[in-house]
């Protein structure tokens, strides 16, 4: 009986409370990323705030010359068709045994008209050539020259909503991850179809990888599969690692 | 005790932002000092330049962590049918890495040191603490006062501490290049390793030689400022380590009893 009491007073105090940060906080009813870790991420929501006060928003990441392109190590999963590895996938690897033909980036949420693009619509698309520095979080760096198309193409294309505020992407080895607006229209934020003037291999994402030059490595996802566009930050969870990484 | 020593009658006591500010950079330097180690284990190697990685040659290796020379690699293929040119390979090696809090606290933990930082810069200045504190003035510096500090210290002849801000020519140089040189080196390393940073202020690659080039002496930065803290305890055991620590807290409090 007592024990039910306490915790019925103690729900009421949490209660109250949210209530008055509720009405503290009116700015905030939608939810800011990251929303996991609290302490430890405090540092890179305070990061992700300052960057995107004080730093011009579309200034380009340098790009380099061809003779600065460099050896570039494939790390986390290398093939999503390899049963032995962890981020095996048995979809893809019937689509890599069929060359990518049957391959479909499926774009939906917040468009007008939400569809599917094959490797030949993408190609279709003017593109867009560029030799850039990969920071990965682990402290290694490489250059390499990255073909493809714009995301925010790719978006206008699909009639992407005025109310759109978060672009998430669901890949074939398991991942899920999202960018905000500011990255998804940076002139540099592309999906590469190309490596080095080759098909993109499949170490480093074929048939189709994200490249977000202003943030860390692991931010361009590789083996796109679906695009979803929300006004939402979609929670999900805390997997270990930051969600905005530009430092 | 003779804790006035040579200061005559006025006795001058760390200000409390002093001392505030002093902690504040204890606990975020050794947070970064911590978490930056986690860091280079994840990746031992440095490099100079824009670019280095394990298909790269590096400048130094430290045998640090199981990601040491782990050699966990599947053949290279060449990028272009030159064989000479760039190369990929896939990582078959499980690496040791914990930079998913690592990278967090190191940020979070250089978030206190460089607000705080910003605070005592201008406070030193319009206080006119670095004048009157930090900068050697005039007649107490010359090549030979300054051998001199040297032997002295040479020979372990340490005054015993004075309980406030009054530093010795050595003692004052050194704080100098600590604040004013490697502190600041140390802040823009690691703000050149940054890819939304250096989009916006690009002219940090060129000052360092690159965000590799950045790396290596942003690692030299910290093993210097180790190295200082080291010397900087040693000082303080050597003058009066309850003093110091009485001092550098409590203050006024103390010296009522």
């Amino acid at each position: 009986m007592k024990k039910n009491k306490l915790i019925t007073r103690r729900k009421a105090i949490v209660t109250g409370l949210t209530g008055i940060g509720a009405l503290v906080l009116p700015g905030c009813g939608k939810k800011l990323p990251p929303t996991y870790g609290n302490i430890l991420r405090m540092g890179d929501a305070f990061t992700y705030v300052a960057h995107r006060t004080l730093l011009p928003g579309q200034s380009l990441a340098k790009e380099y010359r061809y003779r600065d392109i460099s050896s570039f190590p494939a790390t986390g999963t290398t093939n999503p068709a390899d049963s032995s590895q962890r981020g095996y996938n048995e979809a893809y690897e019937k689509l890599y045994r069929g060359q990518f033909a049957e391959w479909r980036l499926s774009v939906e949420g917040l468009v007008s008209r939400p569809g599917q693009y094959s490797l030949a619509d993408l190609h279709r698309f003017p593109s867009r050539t560029q030799i850039t520095r990969h920071t990965c979080e682990e402290g290694w760096t490489a250059i390499a020259e990255w073909t493809g198309v714009p995301l925010s193409t790719v978006l206008q294309s699909a009639g992407i909503l005025p109310q759109a505020r978060f672009v998430n992407f669901h890949v074939f080895d398991g991942f899920e991850d999202s960018i905000d607006m500011l990255d998804a229209f940076h002139p540099q934020t592309i999906l590469a179809y190309g490596m080095n003037g080759r098909d993109l291999p499949i170490p480093h994402g074929a048939p189709v990888r994200l490249r977000v030059e202003k943030q860390i490595g692991y931010k361009s996802l590789k083996y796109i599969q679906r695009i979803v566009v929300t006004d939402e930050f979609v929670d999900t969870g805390d997997v270990g690692w930051a969600w905005y990484v530009g430092i | 005790m003779n804790a006035q020593a040579t200061s005559g009658t006025t006795k001058i006591r760390h200000k409390r932002w002093v001392k505030a500010f002093h902690w504040i950079v204890v606990l975020s330097f050794l947070t970064l000092a911590f978490s930056g180690y986690e860091i280079l284990m994840v990746h031992p190697r440095l490099y100079w330049g824009e670019v280095g990685n394990d298909l790269t040659p590096a400048l130094i290796e430290l045998p640090i962590s199981r990601n040491h020379k782990h050699g966990g690699w599947e053949n290279t293929i060449a990028f272009s049918d030159d064989m000479d040119g760039p190369v990929s390979a896939s990582r078959t090696f499980d690496i040791f890495n914990q930079n998913g809090w690592g990278r967090s606290l190191h940020f979070l933990a250089a978030w206190f040191l460089v607000l705080a930082g910003v605070a005592y810069f201008i406070s030193g200045l319009f206080t006119g603490h670095f004048r009157k504190h930090i900068w050697p003035g005039r007649k107490e510096f010359s090549p030979k006062l300054f051998w001199k500090d040297i032997v002295k210290h040479l020979r372990m002849q340490i005054p015993p501490t004075t309980g406030g801000p009054q530093y010795g020519l050595l003692q004052k140089t050194t704080y100098l290049i600590v604040i004013f040189l490697i502190m600041p080196i140390a802040i823009m390393t690691g703000l050149t390793m940054s890819p939304a940073v250096t989009a916006a202020y690009p002219f940090l690659l060129k000052i360092f030689g690159g965000a590799q080039s950045a790396r290596t002496i942003h690692f030299f930065t910290s093993v210097t400022l180790v190295l200082f803290l080291c010397v900087h305890l040693f000082m303080i055991i050597k003058s009066g380590f309850k003093d110091h620590m009485l001092y550098m807290t409590l203050g006024k409090k103390y010296e009522k009893e």
